[in-house]
């Protein structure tokens, strides 16, 4: 008998058949109860194919060695003080933001591909969202064990899930989550394995990442790729999970449609963060946010829904916002954040002369005509003593949870204002797309918990500032927050470096 | 050009003769450095071959440990034991 080696496409079929069984005492409805609702026709799971056929042992494998990988870098860094070897203290800030924005969400993808993969009766798409789970709690454990380091030498790492949970603008990629997973199955999975997974994430784990390997930090960009090689899985997961619903039942194309214009959209304004990331957080610049944003998202989203057209699926709604956004986006996020660097649990700064050269030359239209003057201004109180720090709280979009202060595109100094009433109250948006999200489902969108609301409700731990920043958020006040310049992770990095610090800089300068 | 596919991937000793092998084999790929990695783009359809790799690489080649450098990638995909193939079917 000959010891014939199976190949990949028998391992994988016989892995997905032998998984299966007859429900022979039970409704296939009462077992997969939520496999329905949508309005998704399923008529044949056995149609569900995934590319990448990869086997439980095969999985086992791969993971076992990129994970052996891994945390040789991590004690390898840790050994060699790579914290000291960044390229400027600065760039902390992005991996605090990282840590307590990002890496909960990976914590809540393993719960939610491990919820809807209970939920399809095909075989194939339940193996494919169990092995996505496991990931998703590697990508969570990898990233909390590289900045465990990072926490040692900076401030800002300490509370991160206390911090997830509460703080204003976590909430926007919290609420982004939560969103998702109080969805159905197929809701689900174009929310986070379509648009966020394929269409999305590259912005965050390719340029981003580049730019932590561009500056020294070896920890980061390793989790980083090693995440993102899941994420190559993933991606062909979010892709497949669409193919198959549109080939499905052509009644589904019309639900598949909305969900993509609406999960893109959502997805796109956390981003946000990314933008501000790239362009004002790394020290050393890879490509700015609308070089990344042409790469990945309209080149890459251009061809994807070229694609896809076969089965009569557009390019989402707004993406074209999206694209008129790119040069406005990282300045505007990062105005934001300069304004409330008080209540933020990372350290905000104004970009220095060569920083600011280097925004004008990579955005010529709209860097010096709406956005240098202003960090000038700042930029001159600074110096004068009188860092702005804005004492208001802003009102945040019903749907996105980001203060509003995205502009008009066809006039970028006007603020983008949206508004609907629902059962006698007023919502307020800050875009079309957030606020077509909320027309459609105004029942979920009213329940949001949005941070400034909570504030002026009191249950955000009392009326003043510190009872909010300090006891609810749990920052450390006048360490974790406020400018860069001044803070103990600048004095603690300048001393490593025997570095002048830049008070004293400025005092010698006036 | 919006008609690409692309491949991304760690720019490790490990992936060289990968990325030898996908420049052999597609006369229209090109390749971006970036830190770290290396990116790939072709027009509709890149395919990597696993007997180019082992050619490059000087030994066999298992095509799905492309799993350990593997980045990102767009297209659609076609994967058996000999042939990696990243395509638009537009």
């Amino acid at each position: 008998m000959s010891n014939r080696k199976l190949n990949l496409k028998d391992k994988y079929r016989l892995l997905t058949r032998d998984l299966e069984w007859e429900y022979s005492y039970r409704d296939y409805e009462e077992i997969f109860k939520q496999e329905s609702f949508e309005g998704i026709k399923i008529t044949d799971w056995s149609k569900w194919e995934d590319p990448f056929r990869l086997t439980m042992d095969s999985y086992w494998k791969y993971q076992a060695e990129k994970e052996k990988k891994l945390y040789a870098i991590f004690d390898a860094f840790a050994q060699n003080n790579g914290q000291q070897n960044v390229t400027d203290a600065r760039y902390v800030n992005a991996i605090k933001l990282f840590l307590t924005g990002v890496s909960p969400l990976e914590y809540q993808a393993y719960n939610g591909f491990a919820h809807v993969g209970r939920q399809f009766g095909g075989v194939g798409a339940r193996v494919a969202c169990q092995m996505q789970s496991l990931d998703e709690l590697r990508h969570v454990q990898t990233q909390i064990h590289a900045m465990s380091h990072y926490n040692k030498h900076f401030d800002g790492f300490q509370e991160f899930p206390h911090m997830h949970d509460r703080v204003w603008y976590l909430s926007v990629p919290k609420s982004f989550f939560d969103d998702a997973r109080s969805a159905g199955p197929f809701e689900f999975m174009v929310a986070i394995g379509f648009s966020f997974e394929y269409v999305l994430t590259n912005l965050l784990f390719v340029p981003f990442m580049s730019g932590a390997a561009y500056n020294g930090d070896m920890a980061t960009v390793t989790f980083g790729f090693s995440a993102q090689s899941d994420e190559a899985r993933h991606m062909t997961l979010g892709l497949e999970i669409i193919k198959f619903m549109l080939e499905q039942h052509e009644d589904n194309v019309p639900i598949v449609q909305r969900w993509i214009n609406k999960w893109l959209w959502r997805g796109y304004r956390v981003l946000t963060l990314v933008a501000m990331m790239m362009d004002y957080m790394l020290p050393n610049k890879v490509m700015s946010w609308q070089e990344s944003f042409e790469v990945y998202f309209e080149e890459a989203a251009t061809s994807l829904f070229k694609d896809l057209a076969r089965y009569g699926i557009e390019m989402p709604a707004y993406a074209a916002t999206a694209i008129e956004e790119k040069e406005h986006l990282s300045h505007q996020a990062w105005s934001i954040f300069y304004n409330y660097g008080h209540a933020a649990a990372f350290h905000t700064w104004m970009p220095t002369d060569q920083e600011m050269d280097w925004l004008s030359e990579k955005y010529p239209n709209t860097f010096d005509k709406y956005y240098r003057p202003r960090y000038e201004k700042w930029r001159e109180m600074e110096e004068a003593g009188e860092r702005y720090y804005n004492p208001t709280l802003p009102m945040l979009c019903q749907t996105c949870q980001i203060p509003m202060g995205f502009t008009d595109m066809e006039n970028p100094t006007l603020t983008s204002y949206r508004q609907s009433e629902y059962d006698g109250e007023r919502y307020n948006f800050c875009s079309d797309g957030c606020k077509d999200i909320f027309d459609h489902e105004p029942e979920k969108y009213v329940q949001s918990w949005l941070p400034v609301h909570q504030i002026y409700q009191g249950n955000c731990g009392g009326a003043e500032m510190e009872d909010v920043l300090g006891e609810y958020y749990r920052i450390n006040l006048g360490v974790d927050n406020l400018d860069f310049h001044g803070s103990p992770d600048e004095e603690r990095w300048n001393a490593w470096h025997n570095l002048q610090p830049a008070e004293d800089k400025l005092k010698e300068a006036s | 050009m919006p008609e690409n596919v692309f491949i991304a991937l760690q720019n490790t000793p490990e992936a060289q003769p990968i990325i030898e092998a996908i420049v052999a084999d597609n006369d229209n790929a090109v390749v971006n450095e970036s830190p770290g990695m290396v990116k790939i783009d072709c027009p509709k359809r890149l395919v990597l071959r696993r007997e180019t790799v082992e050619e490059k690489l000087g030994q066999e080649f298992n095509l799905q440990d492309i799993h350990l450098t593997l980045i990102s990638l767009s297209g659609n995909i076609d994967e058996d034991e000999d042939e990696f193939v990243l395509h638009w079917d537009f």
